[in-house]
């Protein structure tokens, strides 16, 4: 089982991708519908890579980024993570408080609270998608933040795949919102026993 | 300046006076810096595990605190460094993210640190420095000019070992 995500078909690749499509839009909606702003969101990337190249993805791994962590339970168990570049997280809160853009330059326990009840609407949103899509229900843990640098923050997740193998599979979708240029990165990464029960359940598994 | 070397997760890299070794963005893995301070002969190591044996795939030794700094120790031998002189300072093994009910998961850097020291112990090197534990990530930089070992954090300023 170790390192089979380098050995999925394309077939595979793409229903993977369609998951994320799924998941990512009903976030983006959700996310949309409490900043009452439009939410663009890139098509889902479906990446194997190695475990060391992850942070890049956010810009490397020493970018001061704003983590939101939850882990996923039931049948199919992983891990999300929302990432924003800390100029993003700032300036999110001040929309999310009704403030003026700029205010935020520091993180109160208020804000902290802000971002990671948006995390956790955007992982309920992305998870109930999935639900529905796959058949297998997957519920959100609580969530917990951090502000630091990404690859500090990724290392939790990446800790846990390199017991298994030297690659991560990771479904990821970056949200802009058009005017504001507020960013983030939305990751699901699949415990590696979670991969063969998804491609199971949507009918792919070979 | 000096070459700057740059090590990833799950690596290591070694070298001698005139450059630097340096990891960005440390979280639960732990910054090894072994030094010797007459030939000035260096190596950094990033490790994200505590131990190969229990781990389902080890196709890469430097993913492990137990096989990564062997081959490390060596490679510096073959630098022209000795054994007898080299010193460690360690760094990392944050905790990122708590939660109520703390699993085991969560207490990977604890355990990377523990891991780390039980190793240098088994083969003989005094750590003579560390910053570990915390809830911070570390980026550690590891001059082979004169040994320091620089530990910067977001917040929680910069020090060196």
């Amino acid at each position: 089982m170790s390192e089979d995500i380098l050995k999925l078909s394309t077939l595979q690749l793409d229903a993977l991708r369609e998951i994320g499509n799924v998941g990512a839009g009903n976030s983006a909606t959700a996310l949309s519908q409490i900043i009452d702003r439009k939410i663009d969101m890139t098509v889902p990337q479906v990446a194997i890579m190695p475990l060391g190249d992850v942070p890049d993805v956010v810009g490397g791994p020493d970018a001061m980024v704003v983590g939101v962590f939850l882990r996923v339970y039931g049948l199919a168990p992983g891990s999300i993570l929302f990432l924003l570049p800390r100029d993003s997280a700032f300036y999110l809160v001040d929309m999310l408080m009704g403030r003026s853009q700029g205010y935020t330059t520091t993180l109160s326990s208020m804000d902290e609270s802000a971002l990671m009840e948006i995390g956790n609407i955007l992982a309920g949103a992305y998870l109930n998608a999935l639900s529905h899509f796959t058949n297998l229900t997957l519920l959100p843990s609580i969530p917990a933040l951090a502000m630091d640098m990404a690859g500090a923050i990724l290392s939790v997740v990446l800790i846990q795949l390199g017991q298994m193998g030297d690659h991560a599979l990771v479904i990821e979708t970056e949200f802009t919102t058009e005017a504001d240029g507020v960013k983030g990165h939305f990751f699901l990464i699949p415990d590696p026993g979670s991969l063969n029960t998804i491609l199971t359940a949507i009918g792919v598994k070979e | 300046m000096s070459d700057l070397i740059k090590v990833g997760m799950a690596d290591f890299k070694v070298g001698r006076n005139p450059a630097s070794l340096i990891s960005y963005g440390l979280g639960s893995c732990v910054g090894i810096a072994l030094y010797d301070s007459v030939t000035k002969v260096g190596g950094l190591a990033h490790i994200m595990l505590p131990d190969s044996t229990q781990a389902r795939s080890s196709e890469n030794p430097a993913k492990f605190a137990d096989t990564a700094l062997p081959l490390m120790l060596n490679e510096m031998i073959k630098l022209g460094a000795a054994k007898i002189r080299i010193t460690a300072k360690i760094a990392g093994g944050a905790q990122m993210f708590t939660f109520a009910n703390a699993t085991d998961i969560m207490r990977v850097g604890e355990r990377n640190t523990e891991a780390v020291r039980s190793m240098l112990k088994k083969i003989d090197i005094r750590i003579i420095a560390d910053d570990t534990g915390g809830n911070y990530g570390r980026t550690v930089e590891l001059k082979l000019e004169n040994g320091i070992y620089r530990v910067k954090t977001i917040d929680k300023g910069e020090k060196e070992l």
